[in-house]
């Protein structure tokens, strides 16, 4: 998938509009993960605007955000980083091109506690 | 039959480029009554109304339709042309192909063809025009200035100094508004009370000048020159015209715990109190809702201490009824509540303070005696973080905050940044700003020797929480120049907090029919070329009530509202507006619709006597309409069943004529 096309669909697939952001950095301020990202909140906003994804996929940053909306929560913009962080966290794993989850797996993971929302966005996660 | 004269303008390309232009002026020659057709670049210019006035009088042209911007620009502009040619300025009507077609249309064709639909509007109302004449109405030479702030003063002493008696009405006991609240302005560092105080004794003195403290307007009838108001003075308990402001009652009130007001609510005041040393008036106000006298009729300790017999516990709230000439809104502003950010801890901790708290915390009649100290525990903070636009600059999707920039927080800032640096050269001090904006005279000069001579450390990027541990304040925070995330225990922080209109704002807007935007600051008839004029005509904008503006914009637009209520004051008649409803009494029923829904009460009824064919007299109830109070909106052309009521210059016919040459 060639740099603006990415762009496109990872704007599309979040919902964000990045040209919202007027970098204030509240999100970076506010992000638990901070210390433990390489690339923070306002970067992937900003790197996402540029088409710069290629860094972002090969990130481990991906898998360092907590997904626990604090920037989502006080964005002055409203521009929601973390909804970004996820739309490109999920463009690498459904990349991978495997299925990492099939309904056969469903009847041993289950146990009373888990919630039905749980199985449908681990579907969505982990699911070609 | 008429004979007209069609002008369509080109505006430059404005409507040339989406209108063929000349297409128009050719298909409207066809249209009955058209005698005479052209087009021309600028017809408003001196060289198009010299062409129109030539037509008039070449063509013996009865009626014009003016193909060009919108009414409200020009309208006035091309009567005078018609009265310039000798014809009656009301014979004049424009077709909007501008804002309605041309700058909505990207396609030609499109914009030509509803630019003729339009013409041809316009053409079959000015077959229908008669003359119309204007009527006169009185003035009465007296303003009233809604709003005691620094804005209002400087209103009030510009027209007095001009001759015209001028009442201000203040909700609160004194006049004074923020300004009297601030400690230094900025650029110049002087300090606000030495400049503002002179000008409240101004008032006070002038004998021009009345002054209705703790009052409020509860209700505005008539129009433009001719406004009746009811102002409620409420009740202080005080005798004004006795009180001297000794402040003896004040010492002795044992009622002492109420929060202060004019301090922020960081030290307390008596249940009878004057609100700060230079208050004018300087009368003691008794809060009903704190005084043991008031609520259960035990102590009166106040009106035994008053030598001069002022206290009086039976006053009850006074209405007075007032004519005026002119209104001025000076409602102003305050910060916004920080309710909704909590991730700033202000509600957890005292020293997590606003800007406006913070200027009386440096002030030298504050809380402290101008002592920079923590309000939790009275010690001197060694750490302070300011930080910038808090709830400023928001999205409307964020739902919280505002999504103006409030203007003046980036230069106060600054002030106290360097004000602080410059007393406690032991204190370290941070600003957080997403961008600093100081465009004004001598602003950015003084935000850069708050940095370069006072050592202010300025980080671009906002802090994301403050969490109160201990009896420091744990900032996390963005640096995003270094890209790195801070870690700051700050002894106190600063909110820059947005402001806002004056909650009092919206009723007086409704009460005054004068439009708001969606932020309730009152809207400018021309935000460039009428920026301290209400669309509702008599009522003048002043200070912040209109937008966040500094001191010395407030004072300049003061002066400006002035200067604007001066003119209509020395005019002993107004021009009306011939656009008035008028009943058939034949056709009337008397049934009072139309008096119902009028929003101005212009209309009464009456029993009149009636000649009927038959040579029998019979009396009958009929509406008649208050030419002088008609302002002309048509609610009671449309609520009127048997189509009594007409509206000059608007008649059902000619309405109607204008729908049927639209669907032709």
């Amino acid at each position: 998938m060639n740099k603006k096309n990415l762009r496109e669909e990872i704007i599309l697939r979040s919902g964000v509009n990045p040209k919202k952001c007027m970098k204030c950095g509240k999100c970076s301020a506010t992000c638990p993960a901070y210390d433990e990202m390489e690339y923070h909140p306002h970067q992937f906003v900003n790197m996402v605007d540029t088409g710069d994804i290629e860094p972002l996929l090969n990130s481990d940053s991906l898998y360092k955000c907590l997904t626990c909306f604090a920037c989502v929560d006080r964005c002055p913009r409203g521009v929601e980083p973390a909804k970004l962080v996820e739309a490109v966290r999920l463009s690498v794993i459904r990349k991978q091109g495997e299925n990492h989850l099939t309904p056969n797996d469903i009847p041993a993971l289950l146990d009373e506690d888990t919630p039905q929302q749980l199985l449908v966005s681990a579907f969505r996660k982990y699911t070609k | 039959m008429q004979r007209i004269g069609v002008f369509v303008c080109w505006c430059g390309s404005n409507i040339a480029g989406t209108v063929d232009v000349k297409a128009v002026a050719e298909a409207l020659k066809a249209e009955p009554g058209v005698v005479y057709s052209t087009d021309y670049q600028y017809m408003c210019s001196q060289a198009g109304q010299n062409l129109i006035i030539d037509a008039v009088k070449e063509h013996n042209l009865t009626g014009l339709v003016i193909c060009s911007c919108s009414p409200r620009m020009h309208e006035a502009t091309f009567r005078k042309t018609a009265a310039a040619a000798g014809l009656n300025p009301y014979m004049v009507e424009i077709a909007n192909i501008r804002e309605q077609c041309s700058w909505v249309h990207k396609e030609m064709p499109v914009g030509t063809e509803k630019a003729i639909i339009l013409g041809k509007a316009a053409v079959a109302k000015v077959n229908l025009n008669t003359s119309l004449t204007p009527g006169e109405s009185p003035v009465t030479k007296r303003a009233l200035v809604i709003g005691g702030g620094i804005a209002g003063i400087q209103t009030a002493l510009d027209i007095a100094d001009a001759g015209f008696p001028v009442d201000i009405v203040e909700t609160k006991p004194t006049i004074g508004g923020k300004m009297a609240q601030l400690d230094k302005t900025f650029p110049t560092l002087d300090c606000a009370a030495c400049i503002l105080t002179p000008k409240m004794v101004d008032v006070a003195q002038h004998d021009k000048i009345r002054i209705f403290s703790y009052s409020e307007v509860t209700e505005v009838k008539g129009f433009v020159g001719n406004f009746d108001v009811t102002i409620k003075k409420k009740a202080r308990f005080v005798d004004e015209t006795k009180c001297t402001g000794c402040g003896d009652c004040v010492d002795k009130c044992p009622m002492k715990k109420n929060p202060n007001e004019f301090n922020m609510g960081m030290d307390n005041r008596s249940a009878i109190y004057i609100p700060f040393a230079q208050a004018v008036p300087k009368v003691a106000t008794i809060d009903a809702g704190a005084c043991t006298m008031l609520k259960k009729g035990k102590c009166g300790l106040c009106s035994k201490v008053c030598g001069a017999g002022a206290i009086d516990y039976t006053q009850k709230d006074e209405f007075i009824e007032e004519k005026y000439g002119a209104i001025v809104v000076a409602t102003g502003f305050n910060p916004i509540s920080m309710d909704k950010f909590d991730e700033y801890a202000y509600s957890q901790s005292k020293d997590v303070i606003t800007s406006l708290e913070f200027e009386r915390l440096t002030n030298a009649a504050g809380p402290t005696q101008g002592k920079l100290l923590r309000p939790s525990d009275g010690k001197h903070p060694h750490k302070i973080v300011f930080v910038q636009c808090v709830g400023s600059r928001c999205a409307a999707c964020a739902e919280k905050g505002k999504e103006y920039c409030s203007k003046i927080c980036c230069m106060y800032t600054a002030k106290h940044a360097m004000l602080t640096r410059d007393k406690y050269p032991d204190t370290e001090v941070y600003v957080f700003y997403i961008d600093v904006r100081t465009p004004g005279k001598n602003f950015d000069e003084f935000y850069r020797r708050a940095v370069e001579e006072y050592g202010v450390n300025y980080i671009k990027g906002m802090v994301g929480k403050i969490v109160p541990e201990g009896d420091v304040l744990k900032v996390q925070a963005s640096d995003l120049i270094s890209n790195k995330q801070l870690h700051i225990d700050a002894d106190l922080v600063v909110l820059a907090a947005a402001i806002e209109p004056d909650k009092s704002a919206r009723p007086l807007a409704t009460m005054l029919t004068a439009s708001m935007d969606t932020n309730d600051f009152f809207t400018e008839a021309h935000p460039k070329l009428r920026p301290v004029e209400s669309p509702t005509a008599g009522v003048f904008l002043s200070g912040a009530c209109q937008g966040p503006k500094d001191i010395p914009e407030t004072v300049s637009q003061a002066g400006a509202a002035a200067s604007k209520v001066i003119g209509l004051l020395c005019k002993d008649k107004l021009t009306g507006n011939p656009c008035i409803a008028s009943a058939n009494e034949m056709m009337c029923n008397g049934c009072s619709s139309c008096e119902r829904v009028c929003p101005y009460g212009a209309i009464t009824y009456s029993d009149k006597e009636f000649r009927m064919p038959d040579r029998t007299t019979q009396i009958r109830r009929v509406a008649s309409v208050n030419p002088a109070v008609c302002q002309g909106c048509g609610a009671c052309t449309v609520a009127c069943p048997s189509g009594a009521m007409d509206l000059k210059g608007f008649t059902n016919s000619q309405i109607m004529a204008e729908v049927d040459a639209i669907c032709k």
